[in-house]
Parts: C-alpha cells; structure tokens; sequence
C-alpha cells in the first residue's frame, strides 16, 4: 500500500513538473514524452530497516522441516551411541551430546544443545485469517484477542455464578459456608508466564486488570463452581524447609546408626560422620578437637547444632577437612554437622533449625582485587593535586 | 492563447486526479487484495455468481426486515427516550419528536425508517459476505455484545481502541489483513463523552458505519445514523437480536442461493 502509494505521488509529480515546459512549446503533437525522473533519490528508501522488521518469523514449513531433521538425528545419534532408536529419550540425547562434543564453557546455554524445535523456536502466531481474507478470532479487531477473549469467558463464568446464586436464593437454599477454593501456597501467575500462555504481549494494567477479575471471581460464594479454572493460573509455591536433602540414616554392623554429610565455607571443604549412641568425642583429621582447635570460636562453632538441638553428649562426631584456614574451616564443619543431624530430628527441629541459619551455606567469598586499586576495596592515597 | 494553455493544464490536471483517486480508495485495495487471495472463478460460474450476487438488489426488502420489528416493539423497549434538554446535540433536532418534563422524545417514525434501511444495508453486507464489527465503548453492554457478534459469526471490539486500528492496519496486524466492510456502532460515544474514534477513522477509510445516535450524539459522520436510546439494556438487547436475526438470515439465504446454484449447475 506505501509502495503503491509512493508510485502514485510520483507519477504526479512527473505530470506537474513536466506539463509547463511541454505544453507551452508545442500543443500540435500528440501526447508528450515525459521524461523518466526519480524525485527521492535517498538510499534510506531501500536500506531495511532492521528495528522495524521486529523479531525473525519463521515459516510453518520450515519449522516442520526441522522437526523432521531432528527426529532423524536422533535416530542417527541413538545408532551412534549404540542404544536402540525407539526408547531414545531427551535425557539419553543430553547425555551423548554431552558425551560427543564435551564443553568447559561456564555458561550453559552456550554450550552445544540437541532439543525438539518446539522449545528452541519461540512460539509464534500463524496467519489470523481463512482464504477469503476472514479473520477466525471474533475479537481479532481488537488487537489483544487471547487477552481479552481470556477476560469474556472469566466475565461469563461470573455471571453463571451470580445466576446460580439467584436460583439457590429463589429456591431458599442459599448459604455463605460453601466449600471453598484453597489457595495458600500457591500464587497468580506472573506477567511473563501470562505472555507464554497468551501468545501475545501482555501490559503492566492489563495484567492487573485480569488479576482483578479473577480475585472479583474468588470473592463469590459459589466460586468452588469454577475451581479448575481457576487452579489454572495458579503456580504452587515451594515449601523452603522441603527442599533440603536429608542424609540416609545408616546402621554399622553394630547397629549403631550414623549419618554421613558434607559442608563448605570459602575453600575449606568437611565430611562428618555422626555415629549415634556417643558420649560427645569429636575427632577431627585424626586428632581430638582440642588439639585441631585451640581456639574457643572455632570448637563453639562445632558445638552450636548440637548444643541447639540438645544432643550434646550423644553422638560422637568423625570428621576430615581440608583447605583455607581455621575460621572456615570450622564453618565447614558446622554445616556438615547440621546437615548430617537432620536424619536424626524431627520435621518441627528441621523448621527451627533452617530457621536459626544452621542450614545455610555462607556465600561469601574472597572479594577480587580490583585494578587501580590497593586492594578489593582499598584505594590508593588520595592526593588533591 | 492562454486560453489554450488553461485548457491543456485542466486536461493534465484530470489526470493524476483519476490516479490519485484509485490509490486513495482505501477499502477497494484491501477488498481487490482480497479478490486476488481467492481463487479465480470459472468462466461458467462467473454469470451464476453475478446473478447471486445482484438479484437480491431488484427488490427493495429482499430480506423481509420490516417483519422483524414494530413500532410498538420500539416503544415497549423504551427506544424512544432520549437524554434530558440540557444534553441535546444541536444536529439530533430534526430527530426529536419534541421534549416531556425536559427528557427528549426521539420521533419514532423516523427510528423506523432509519433502523428499516440499517437493517437492510447490513443483511445485503452479510449476504455478500462482508465482515462486520460490533462496537461500543460502554461497559454494561460490552459482554452482550461481544455474545452477540460471536453467535452471529461477525466481530466485536468493545474495549479500548487503540490509535491506529483502522488507519495503520498493515502494522498493528499483520501486512495483507482485510478491514471490516461494515461497522456498527452500538452507542457512538466513549467513556468520557466524546465522539468514538472509529467513527472518524472508518470514514476516512470509506468504511460505511451505521450508528445507534441517541440525543446527545452527532450524527454527521455515520453513513446510516438510527435514532434512538443507547443506555437502557432493553433497548440494547433489543438491537443486538435484530441484527442478529437479519445477519443469520441473509446468510442462510446466501447458503441457500449457493445450494440452488450447485444443483442447478450440476443438473
């Protein structure tokens, strides 16, 4: 149309430039020549413009084509591999491409990757409209059409609502205490999964909107109606405390039990060994800890899970570790002393205990030296001239 | 002399204007664009189609719309009331019946002819299968609406219009979308009371617009303005299942015409 449209101007512009010299110097002869000039000469007019073009699109012959090509690599690398082609599965693919082209590069989507088109091209919305031009959405005009054909079904599952409410009134069965939808631990969506599930660009206040209409859905008594739907766009939250690792519960041929567990701070790496039915004797590297740490903090921070819990005299404590200095190390040991306790408390104790900071590994490290600098923060003296 | 050179720059002049006129008929590149999507008929179809195609145009209510409605109907819907004096649009005069306790009466006689050529516009719009799109920027009647438009298998946009929907459309869709041959206007007014910008911009687009005006509106730029309420919901549902009804039945009678013409080509 802007092609078009250009053409047309300037084939105007040819007529009005020329129809002064022509006409004037010889009106007996037929239509004139008119000369091929160009006006706009500017190469902005066919340089493309990169920004405006938006993000690559690909075709859905294409996609298919790589889909086609990847299911034939796979069969073609589960041969190579010797595994049998039918029962490949994408772990077994990550793992000889793991194998094949191994890679020390730190950041992993850097490294070589081997998956299904679909989770490498993003997903992109295909022609709206049938052959003779139609559009299929019915809120296609509107621009935002999963949007907003998302907020038409919520309104309609509202008003169904209301319109059973009336009828329970009518018949006189109405009550408040129906059942209703649980929501604790679980959270709405967040505005980028909400673009991933529309397809679409999604605004700060659109987002907001639909949040309110959904809360709005909630606020009625019978919205245990619509509790699928709603569960749809909910995420359940991760419960903190579940996510540690509690070390196995052993038992030596004795039938004593014992749990093994490691821990880090800075450089310094520990394993503990906690062998139940003790009397409090800590060794460490072979030596007694009194003799490893001569210093109160350090033999403090070895006491401090047990002394928490209050099993200070029953177990007897195993332990080596290696690298940085005292200090970290005895923080190593704490953690590993932590962990390994986990298998011997309850899940009440292990609330507590993540609580009061003993599950945490510090963080901290060696701060880098910077150049220009005396040290990571010290400067060098400042002169004023 | 000048004479000569006058008339020889009004023949030139002539020129580019008939050029000009081709590119700015916005909706005929767009529908020709269409024409060129859809595979070309057969010669032996062609004068089928053509008389598919013309002969519901030899009658005046090939349709049969005025069944549809009375004025009574219009009357118990309560169309015929109108805002109070002090919202009178200057334009809207010739419309109103006259004022009761300072509420303006909209002349009902003139809703029926009006809504009667509406009604028939779009049912000839439907049968040649044009696309039509609901709109209404007010928020009672948004969900009726958008129900009503996806039943009749039309388009709706009751939400708010973004700048250039209709005038920047290869960008805001896609390059090759097809604009909407007819827009109806359920209330002609926004949220804050001014004009709907679709109205503006379906007429710069020659896109033709029928529009429920009620006594504080303008009516100027729509092609088919249809007198009448636009803010009981009676009224609106009322709309709404007419031009559902003429929509449904010029395209059944669409699908009819093709059967017919099927059997007729094959026999």
């Amino acid at each position: 149309m802007a092609a078009s449209s250009c053409r047309g101007v300037r084939s105007i512009l040819w007529k009005y430039g020329s129809c002064g010299k022509n006409l004037c110097v010889s009106r007996s002869k037929t239509i004139p020549q008119l000369p091929v000039r160009q006006i706009c000469v500017s190469s902005s007019l066919w340089k493309k413009n990169l920004a405006a073009a938006g993000p690559q699109k690909f075709t859905q012959e294409f996609i298919d084509k790589q889909v086609e090509e990847f299911e034939v690599g796979k069969r073609h690398l589960a041969n190579m591999m010797g595994e049998d082609p039918e029962t490949f599965t994408q772990e077994d693919i990550d793992r000889s491409i793991a194998y094949l082209f191994p890679s020390g590069l730190f950041e992993k989507r850097a490294r070589p990757v081997m998956k299904h088109p679909e989770e490498i091209f993003p997903k992109q919305t295909a022609i709206q409209w049938d052959a003779v031009g139609r559009p299929f959405h019915f809120l296609f005009y509107t621009g935002k059409q999963s949007y907003y054909s998302l907020l038409h079904d919520v309104y309609e599952k509202i008003l169904a609502i209301e319109r059973h409410q009336d009828k329970m009134r009518s018949k006189g069965l109405f009550t408040s205490d129906t059942k209703q939808i649980v929501l604790t631990g679980s959270r709405w969506l967040l505005k980028e999964e909400m673009e991933e599930y529309l397809v679409e660009n999604v605004s700060d206040q659109d987002f907001m909107r639909f949040v309110q209409l959904m809360e709005k859905l909630l606020s009625m008594p019978y919205c245990s109606l619509e509790e699928e739907f709603i569960l749809k766009f909910r995420k359940q939250l991760e419960v903190q405390s579940s996510k540690h690792e509690i070390p196995a519960l052993q038992y030596d041929p004795q039938g004593v039990a014992f749990s093994v567990a490691e821990g880090r701070r800075k450089t310094a790496k520990a394993t503990i060994t906690l062998r139940d039915s003790g009397s409090g004797n800590f060794t460490i590297n072979g030596r007694n800890y009194l003799h490893y740490f001569p210093l109160l903090q350090d033999r403090e921070q070895l006491m401090f899970p047990l002394h928490f819990v209050g099993m200070l005299s029953r177990f007897d404590l195993e332990g080596s570790v290696e690298g940085s200095g005292h200090s970290a190390q005895a923080g190593a040991l704490r953690l590993a002393i932590s962990r390994a306790l986990l298998s011997f408390v309850s899940e009440g104790e292990v609330e507590k205990m993540r609580q009061a900071g003993l599950l945490t590994a510090d963080p901290r490290i060696k701060e880098r030296k910077k150049p220009g600098q005396e040290g990571a923060r010290k400067k060098f003296t400042w002169k004023k001239r | 002399m000048a004479a000569g050179v006058l008339t020889g720059a009004r023949q030139v002049l002539r020129g580019p204007r008939l050029v000009s006129a081709v590119f700015s008929c916005h909706g005929q590149t767009f529908s020709s664009a269409a024409a060129a999507v859809k595979s070309p008929p057969a010669p032996t179809d062609n004068a089928a189609t053509e008389k598919i195609l013309n002969f519901p145009l030899t009658q005046p209510d090939y349709f049969r719309l005025s069944e549809l409605f009375t004025m009574k109907d219009l009357f118990e819907s309560r169309v015929h009331l109108g805002h109070k004096k002090g919202c009178r649009h200057r334009l809207m005069e010739p419309y109103l019946f006259g004022s009761r306790l300072d509420t303006d009466i909209i002349d009902l006689d003139q809703t029926v002819e009006h809504l009667q050529r509406a009604l028939n516009f779009t049912a000839h719009v439907a049968y040649r299968g044009g696309i039509i799109l609901f709109v209404s920027r007010r928020r009672q009647f948004g969900h009726l609406i958008e129900t009503t438009a996806r039943e009749c298998g039309e388009y709706a946009h009751t939400r708010y219009w973004k700048g250039g929907l209709l005038t920047n459309a290869p960008i805001q869709y896609s390059p090759g979308v097809r604009l909407p041959d007819l827009i109806v206007f359920f209330s002609t007014l926004n949220n804050v009371f001014q004009q709907h910008v679709g109205i503006r911009d379906a007429a710069k687009m020659n896109i033709p617009t029928i529009g429920i005006v009620d006594s504080n509106c303008n009516p100027s730029l729509i092609t088919y303005p249809v007198p009448g309420n636009d803010d009981t919901p009676v009224a609106m549902e009322m709309y709404c299942r007419l031009f559902k009804m003429t929509i449904n039945r010029a395209k059944d009678k669409r699908r009819q015409m093709e059967l017919l013409k099927g059997i007729s080509a094959s026999v």
